[in-house]
This record gives C-alpha cells, sequence and structure tokens, in this order.
C-alpha cells in the first residue's frame, strides 16, 4: 500500500490534541513530542513526561493514538526521560495562549539559587500588573503555582519555570 | 555480586523509599492545615510516586524476571522493602512531615546531582529528571522549618521536637554497603560518602535559621536499608497493598 503521508501531516494531526489539564495548549505547544518517525501507516512517537508523576501523560499517551487511529495510522508512542522536559520547549504561541486563557506563562528566573532564591516577578495575565506575589510554590496541577495580583486581587495560575 | 544483582537493589532502594514517602504523605489528602498546603503535600506525593514509578520500571527491566513494576511495588513482603526507616515514620503533625521531608529532600538532592554523572544512562535521565523537581520540594520543606522554627513558642517547641525525634533516622541515608562497592567500581554511582559532610552542614544551616537546636545524637537508628523496618511499616504497608492482595491483578 502506498501513502503520501509524511512525518509533516502527523505533526499537524498532533496539533488536534490538547493537554487535558490546560487544554488551550497542543501536545505540540507544550514542547514534549521528541520525535516523529513513520514507516508506511506506523508511526512511531517519542514523548517527554513535563513531571514524572504527571497523571496526564498517559491520556496524551491515549488520545494521539486515538488521534492518528482517524487517519488510518498505527501508533506506538514512546516515552524518554532525557533531556529532561524544560519549559524552555513551550513554543511562543503555546506561551500567548497560556497568558490569554489566564495561566501566566513561566518567566526566566535570574535568580538560581535553591534556597532563599529572590520571588520571580510574575506578571498578572488579566490585568498586566507585575505587583504579584507567590500563595504557594505547588498550584492545582504539578506544573502550576499560586499567585494572586496585588493590583486587581485576582488569583491565577503561574505555569512554574522548569529548567 | 554481580552488575545486575547490585542494579537492581539499589534501585530498589530508591524506589522504596520514594514510593514508601509517597504513600505517606497521600494520608494528608483532605487533612492539611490549609488549602494550599493540602495542595503542596499531594503535588509532592505525586512527584515521589512519579520518580518510583520511573525507578520500579527499570528495576523491573534490571531484574528481567517476569515481575512488573507494579509486582515490586505492591507484592512484596515488608522485609522485602529496602527504604530507610526515616520515610515510614508516621506523619505526626504537618511540623514533624515537614522535618521528615527536609531531612529526605537535602539528601535526594545532593544524591541526585551525584547521579547526573552515571555511567547507566538511565539511572542518570532518571536523576536529570527527579533533580528539577527536588529543588521545589526543598525549597518549600525549608521554608516551612524556618517558618515554624522561628515562629511562636508553640510552633517552635513542636518542631524542635520533631527534630528531636528524626535526627536520628538521617544517617541510613548514607548506608553503604557491598552494593555500593560494585555499582561504584562500574560507574554507575558515585561515593555516597563524598556529600555527607555537605549534607549535615546544608541541614544544620537551616536548622541554626530557624532558631532550632541541633540534637546531639547517642546513637542512630537503622535497619530498613537490610529490611528490619519499624512497627508503623506493617500498617502502611497493610493499607497500601490492600487493594492488589484481595483483586490480584486488579487496574483501573
Amino acid at each position: 500500500m502506498t501513502t503520501d503521508l509524511t512525518a509533516e501531516n502527523i505533526w499537524e494531526y498532533l496539533r488536534d490534541v490538547k493537554d487535558p489539564e490546560v487544554p488551550v495548549l497542543t501536545v505540540v505547544d507544550l514542547g514534549i513530542i521528541r520525535s516523529v518517525e513513520l514507516i508506511g501507516l506506523n508511526c512511531l512517537i517519542t514523548i517527554t513526561p513535563t513531571y514524572t508523576g504527571c497523571p496526564a501523560m498517559k491520556v496524551i499517551e491515549t488520545d494521539i493514538i486515538a488521534r492518528l487511529a482517524e487517519e488510518g495510522i498505527t501508533t506506538e508512542v514512546k516515552t524518554t526521560l532525557s533531556p529532561a522536559w524544560t519549559t524552555d520547549w513551550i513554543t511562543e504561541n503555546g506561551r500567548n495562549k497560556l497568558e490569554e486563557y489566564g495561566i501566566a506563562p513561566p518567566q526566566d528566573e535570574v535568580d538560581k539559587s535553591v534556597l532563599f532564591a529572590e520571588p520571580t516577578i510574575v506578571p498578572c495575565p488579566l490585568c498586566k500588573s507585575k505587583d504579584t506575589r507567590l500563595v504557594s510554590q505547588f498550584g492545582s496541577t504539578a506544573c502550576k503555582a499560586h499567585y494572586q495580583c496585588n493590583a486587581c486581587r485576582e488569583p491565577f495560575d503561574y505555569f512554574k519555570c522548569l529548567k | 555480586m554481580t552488575k545486575q544483582t547490585a542494579l537492581f537493589d539499589y534501585l530498589l532502594r530508591q524506589a522504596d523509599d520514594t514510593l514508601i514517602l509517597g504513600q505517606r504523605l497521600s494520608e494528608w489528602c483532605g487533612h492539611g492545615p490549609v488549602l494550599e498546603e493540602d495542595i503542596a503535600l499531594t503535588n509532592i506525593a505525586l512527584d515521589v510516586i512519579g520518580q518510583a514509578t520511573e525507578l520500579y520500571e527499570y528495576a523491573a527491566q534490571v531484574e528481567n524476571n517476569g515481575r512488573s513494576a507494579d509486582d515490586l511495588a505492591f507484592l512484596r513482603l515488608e522485609r522485602e522493602y529496602k527504604n530507610v526507616l526515616l520515610v515510614e515514620q508516621t506523619n505526626g503533625d504537618f511540623g514533624k512531615t515537614m522535618v521528615r521531608q527536609f531531612l529526605f529532600d537535602n539528601f535526594q538532592l545532593l544524591h541526585y546531582t551525584q547521579l547526573l554523572n552515571s555511567a547507566d544512562a538511565q539511572v542518570a535521565a532518571i536523576a536529570e529528571k527527579s533533580l528539577k523537581e527536588v529543588k521545589y520540594h526543598l525549597k518549600h520543606s525549608a521554608e516551612w522549618i524556618i517558618r515554624l522554627g522561628d515562629g511562636t513558642e508553640e510552633s517552635h517547641n513542636r518542631v524542635q521536637e520533631s527534630v528531636n525525634e528524626l535526627m536520628r533516622f538521617a544517617d541510613e541515608l548514607f548506608f553503604k554497603n557491598e552494593v555500593n562497592e560494585v555499582l561504584l567500581s562500574e560507574g554507575v554511582i558515585g561515593n555516597i560518602e563524598d556529600f555527607k559532610q555537605q549534607y549535615y552542614q546544608n541541614v544544620n544551616k537551616i536548622l541554626l535559621e530557624a532558631t532550632l537546636t541541633i540534637p546531639e545524637l547517642k546513637y542512630h537508628q537503622k535497619g530498613g536499608r537490610i529490611g528490619n523496618h519499624s512497627e508503623q511499616m506493617g500498617f502502611l504497608l497493610a493499607e497500601m497493598q490492600y487493594m492488589q492482595r484481595t483483586y490480584p491483578g486488579m487496574e483501573w
């Protein structure tokens, strides 16, 4: 059986697969797709977890297989840990979508010390004020921290920097 | 002892440490002192159980004997668990949970940093991935030690009591035997004693910052690494293994 399918088509299909916990982001925006290998109608996709215990990974795997099955493609999803995922791999598009959705995108953290680091300035995704405070390092999912804006008082999620 | 046997054993040590600690932390779910801490504790539980999953999966692969990661996690007997006594200690109050976490996070930070140089690519990859999470855990536990120690008289006294109770378990994190020797000679692990001094320096620095007294220890409590657990362990396993023992092979 011949097919005109290319890896580029697969990437296009993957743009329909959403992160179940942050549904504005696709798995491509998130930067967790490490490689796509296509032989005929068989596809091997390598993904990397955001956090080791992220419960969304299994769902993402199933969603990828289901999406490609719609195109008649048989898919195997492999997980790799190294190089470890970093928030730098979230695409520019993804960062914009996060902010529109009300989640502050990861900021470059200047102070790299583990302890006593200066808190990162995270602008409020709603009113853009830089006068915000960290409520808790741990938020509604493993990848988020909980902040509050001192200007508009709105509590918001921050997609925390992982490097 | 072969490299395979040694690696299997060493992976189980780390896997059991993280699984048992994760089980303990999960007990806080719905019982946190404030909502933010309830979420924080369960987030940390999720991270360490995630690490345990990676470690058990690799251990199962190394053993290559038909046992799965789940079999290793849920179907061994108490004496077969190799976790340190520290992680199986009961939660106590929030302060005690933070002291236990703080002593463990400090170890993980230095241990995983050393394992980044492992000659075994999968060990190095697990270390690289986990290290990023551990940094957040330590930031969280260290801040709480300072806040509670340097807080009210009540919080100071209670956290001091927990430090006095739990410090004797810290030394077991540096347990060494033939397994270490074999893996050290193969470049899979580093010498765990190389960062022991650094560990106590880091721990003591925060305890002093928290205005806490560093207890003078007359002895160290050990046993978990060779399967001699404290009384609490049986109760923990009974709860953790209940479903798999009652409905063998169940999945959801």
